[in-house]
């Protein structure tokens, strides 16, 4: 029950940051080169993502030994989560510049009005901008639902986790248009970071065989001790930053968060 | 099959950027942790903190050269 829980939360909020980032790049190409081709496009790379998890999930769940499983995506899952942590800890302290959804915003649409006047039905550039972007940050996503769900046996709640994450997106991001910076979006990232590590490192002990004190409990101690090592680093790390240059780094192209 | 090619090389792509990128050690870290759980696994007073002590070495490693990079950067 306890995991269940967690597994939500983690897959909610992995997905809500990714869905971030492509909705600014749909949002972009929808403004600039018109909405049916941007959602033609989203909607398209949706589809895909949407089979790939059928088509992939559905055969992992049922036909892979649980152990393997759990040893592979076990390993995934750290090696994102441990990514993502590690971001997280270098923004929070300084030492990397914040991802600015809108500065992505204004650079992709600078981008995309220097490719000359929008046809006025439909528009490859836009479609292809908004399908790229929803693909690309959809992968991961697909990733984590793949991981979380198969592992846990709980497919279809992560995928529905998922799915929730998009569309409050969507909602969220539609009323409030342009503000995307609003969006905490490194802090969600510094909690999906300890929430993946740690999953990971469970995963991968209990598919290796090593058993866990407490079982399920072992999540939320492994949570609150990477939790706790993260805000550590940030404080000691937030010392030696370099505070004068800080807001002179460029911001994180998409696709790079 | 152009098309076909193009789409696999962006597959492989997307998984050499999405397991190494530019964080190498965190993918190597990783194998390591894994190994030291296989190979620990009947010994659960050693696993355990190994696996966890190896974990917490790869991100502390990780982030400490993320910060030296980040450090030469701005002083170039």
């Amino acid at each position: 029950m306890t995991s269940t829980v967690v597994l939500a939360v983690a897959v909610f909020a992995a997905c809500a940051v990714e869905s971030v980032e492509a909705f600014t790049l749909v949002l972009a190409a929808g403004t600039t080169r018109g909405w049916r081709s941007a959602l033609e496009g989203a909607a398209s790379a949706f589809v895909i993502l949407a089979v790939l998890v059928g088509a992939v999930g559905v055969p992992l769940v049922h036909y892979v030994p649980i152990d393997s499983l759990r040893v592979v995506i076990g390993g995934l899952l750290l090696v994102l989560g441990l990514s993502w942590l590690r971001k997280a800890v270098l923004r929070a302290s300084g030492h990397k510049a914040l991802h600015d959804e809108d500065a992505i915003y204004a650079a992709t649409v600078a981008d995309l009005a220097s490719s000359g006047q929008a046809p006025p039905r439909r528009d490859a550039i836009g479609f292809a901008v908004a399908f790229k972007g929803v693909l690309l940050e959809g992968l991961e996503v697909v990733l984590i639902v793949l991981s979380l769900g198969s592992s846990s046996h709980h497919l279809g709640l992560a995928a529905a986790m998922a799915a929730a994450a998009a569309l409050v997106v969507i909602g969220v991001g539609a009323a409030i248009s342009r503000q995307l910076r609003e969006v905490p979006e490194n802090t969600l990232k510094f909690a999906v970071g300890v929430m993946l590590t740690s999953f990971g490192l469970f995963w991968v002990g209990e598919g290796a065989g090593v058993s866990w004190p407490g079982k399920d409990v072992a999540i939320l101690v492994l949570i609150a001790g990477f939790l706790l090592l993260a805000l550590s680093m940030v404080r000691v790390l937030t010392r030696s930053a370099p505070r004068p240059e800080r807001d002179a780094v460029a911001p994180v192209p998409a696709g790079r968060a | 099959m152009n098309a076909v090619g193009r789409g696999l090389r962006a597959f492989g792509r997307f998984w050499l950027d999405f397991l190494i990128g530019d964080t190498p050690e965190i993918f190597v870290g990783t194998l390591v942790v894994i190994g030291c759980a296989l190979a620990f696994r009947h010994q659960r007073a050693v696993a355990m903190p190994l696996v966890i002590v190896a974990t917490v070495l790869v991100f502390v490693g990780s982030t400490y050269r993320g910060r030296i990079r980040t450090n030469a950067s701005v002083k170039e």
